[in-house]
């Protein structure tokens, strides 16, 4: 296991990566609305445009074995732990080479082998399942630990309250990271939650709970990276809330009427990846030629996904009838 | 052969099953210290110890949830729910995670999970502890539901679910943990999907399961004399559905009645009805009849309970109707 250092002892090379991740995210997010307009995918489709900081940062602070979880705006999150860019777009195609074979969608992207274990569509129902990986983990004697990500939304469940009062009993080693987006849908925070600073939940279950600035790609790292280290040692939840802001509607279909101009202009200037690139720049990490061939490599990765995607098959019939169960 | 009930033959599968696989633990409320509410779980905590055998919280999405996960992290949990209407509290995790996962995600997990619960009515609990859900649970395509009678089904049964690698739901009926039976010593293990012909008759078929297979020997045993032979077909559980047991049965007396404890409306009954008519139409010499549970929540009073479950008169008279 490579030892995780703070954020400001990263090389240069880790830095491009997280700049880079963020930039596939962002271009991969930004030109769903297009293929959906022109019909190439259907359903939901929950973008992760502005909250980038948060998977990456997230995903930059695990290992490769540690488990992430996370709900339905989880393009961005797969991507982050390694899932590759062709196989989620021929999922939203739904295609037969997509990472859920084409079963699952926007909202139900799997791969096992980067152990992104899924996105669920109903709100918090999958945090009571990152407890139970992390038995699993405890049971055999591991130390991976499992990133659990959920908006803010999933905090009123009550599963939420069923799962941090088991993983605190069972001292499960279970990052739940609530990224806050203000919204659940188109209900603020004020409006639907009694207790307005989420991170405080935690305390009901005596778990540590801590905020981050959810738009700033190396607080989000380190907090995590923190937290990791502590679950994995001595076993046990963490609780984190990185406050962070969706630059598009809640889905493909939300108009956004109820978050004011002046609000989405004021977030849009705290643009995790701008921000982040100028920051690069200040320091001297990198050039603005680096940083240019990255965004250009990027572009190109696109093309090649949505090629990808567009010569895959659809799924064979038959398939209809098949992964239902293990054994016939 | 050994005589022993219900309740120890489902004991006997889980101290099998925990000692032959470390993979194998337990979970619920109740389970641990008090062994189990039905005492299923005697002598488990003892034996294999807190990790493998948790007392959970009141906090049954939390419990299903939790071993859903613990499958996919590689387990084989065994989740109790104390009885089958606080299943309803975790239906979210039943219908919308157990039994969609798998599929979902293109066949890329596995989930070999166990969902065992209790109930039935009969006992005079009221209307929200004596539910019978079977022909919900049949309906949710992903799951396996199994539904043992005799003590001996039980035992081979529970440990064939929980070896299975999909999600079964594991449906026991309170009123028979104290009923005996015989039981082979050692290894028994019955695969999941086959009905079971608990008497052989050649003038009409009682298609049943759970504890209504007794309710039909016994109508049977009024039936015979009248010179009526009822065949008495325990399916064992609704999926797989064993409909070939079935229809080879209609084959020999072309006359059947289904007969369960759930609610008639929407019961598993009418569906093995549809099938008849649509897989063996000539071979029936008359209509399908069903015995259900009375469409009413089930009341507290002893003779009301008694009325909405169906008994041995009931299925009898059904089965008159058609001589």
């Amino acid at each position: 296991m490579t030892e995780k250092v703070p954020a400001e002892e990263l090389k240069k090379e880790e830095l491009l990566k997280i700049y880079r991740d963020m930039v596939r995210i962002r271009e991969f997010e930004e030109s769903c609305p297009r293929l959906y307009s022109q019909g190439k995918m259907g359903g939901f489709l929950h973008l992760y445009s502005g909250q980038e900081a948060v998977g990456v940062g997230v995903a930059q602070a695990l290992e490769p074995k540690d488990y992430m979880v996370g709900a339905y705006r989880e393009h961005g999150l797969i991507l982050a732990k390694g899932g590759k860019p062709q196989e989620v777009m021929a999922e939203l195609y739904g295609k037969a080479t997509g990472v859920s074979r084409g079963k699952g969608g926007s909202m139900h992207m799997f791969d096992g082998e980067r152990r992104f274990m899924g996105g669920y569509g109903i709100v918090a129902g999958h945090l009571p399942l990152a407890v139970g990986l992390g038995y699993s983990i405890a049971y055999q004697g591991g130390d991976e630990v499992v990133a659990c990500l959920f908006g803010d939304g999933a905090t009123n469940q009550g599963v939420f309250h069923e799962a941090m009062n088991m993983a605190a009993l069972y001292k499960v080693p279970v990052l739940f990271i609530c990224e806050n987006n203000g919204y659940g849908i188109s209900t603020s925070i004020s409006r639907s939650s009694a207790v307005k600073q989420l991170y405080k939940k935690s305390a009901a279950y005596e778990t540590p709970g801590t905020k981050v600035d959810g738009m700033d790609v190396l607080a989000v790292y380190d907090t995590v990276r923190l937290a990791a280290e502590k679950a994995r040692q001595e076993g046990g939840p963490q609780y984190i809330e990185a406050i962070t802001y969706r630059f598009r509607g809640h889905s493909i279909s939300d108009p956004g009427t109820y978050r004011s101009d002046q609000e989405k202009k004021l977030w849009k200037e705290r643009d995790p990846i701008v921000n982040f690139r100028r920051s690069l720049l200040e320091k001297g990490r990198a050039s603005e030629a680096e940083l240019e061939s990255i965004d250009y490599e990027e572009k190109e990765l696109l093309e090649e996904t949505i090629k990808f995607a567009e010569n895959s098959p659809f799924p064979d019939p038959h398939e209809l009838w098949t992964d239902i169960y293990a054994e016939h | 052969m050994p005589e022993i009930t219900c309740r120890e033959a489902l004991n006997q599968a889980l101290h099998e099953e925990m000692s032959r696989d470390p993979a194998v633990f337990l979970l619920g409320e109740d389970v641990g210290l008090y062994e189990g509410s039905f005492k299923v779980s005697k002598g488990l905590l003892a034996r294999f110890g807190e990790k493998r055998v948790i007392d959970t919280p009141i906090a049954e999405a939390g419990i299903v949830g939790m071993a859903i996960g613990a499958a996919m992290g590689g387990l084989r949990p065994v989740a109790e729910l104390m009885t089958v209407n606080f299943s309803v509290v975790a239906l979210d995790q039943i219908m919308n995670h157990a039994a969609v996962i798998r599929y979902m995600f293109g066949g890329k997990v596995t989930l070999p999970l166990t969902i065992r619960m209790p109930g039935g009515g009969g006992n005079q609990l009221g209307a929200q502890h004596s539910r019978s859900l079977e022909p919900l649970f049949a309906q949710i395509p992903g799951l396996r539901v199994v539904v043992p009678s005799f003590p001996a089904d039980a035992k081979g049964l529970l440990k064939a679910a929980i070896r299975s690698d999909d999600p079964v739901i594991f449906l026991e009926h309170e009123g028979l943990y104290g009923v005996k039976g015989e039981v082979p010593d050692g290894e028994r293990m019955l695969p999941l999907g086959l009905a079971d012909v608990k008497r052989t008759g050649s003038d009409v078929t009682l298609v049943t399961l759970s504890r209504m297979v007794y309710v039909c020997l016994e109508a049977a045993g009024e039936l015979a004399k009248e010179g009526i032979d009822a065949e008495v077909l325990d399916l064992r559980g609704l999926n797989p559905l064993d409909m070939k047991t079935v229809v080879d049965s209609v084959r020999k007396t072309h006359r059947v009645v289904t007969v369960e404890e759930s609610c008639l409306t929407g019961g598993w009954g009418g569906e093995i009805a549809a099938r008849l008519m649509e897989e063996a139409f000539d071979e029936l010499d008359g209509p399908v009849l069903r015995v259900g549970g009375a469409d009413v929540p089930m009341p507290y009073s002893k003779h009301l309970e008694q009325a909405a479950i169906p008994d041995a008169d009931k299925v009898i008279k059904r089965v008159r109707e058609l001589f």
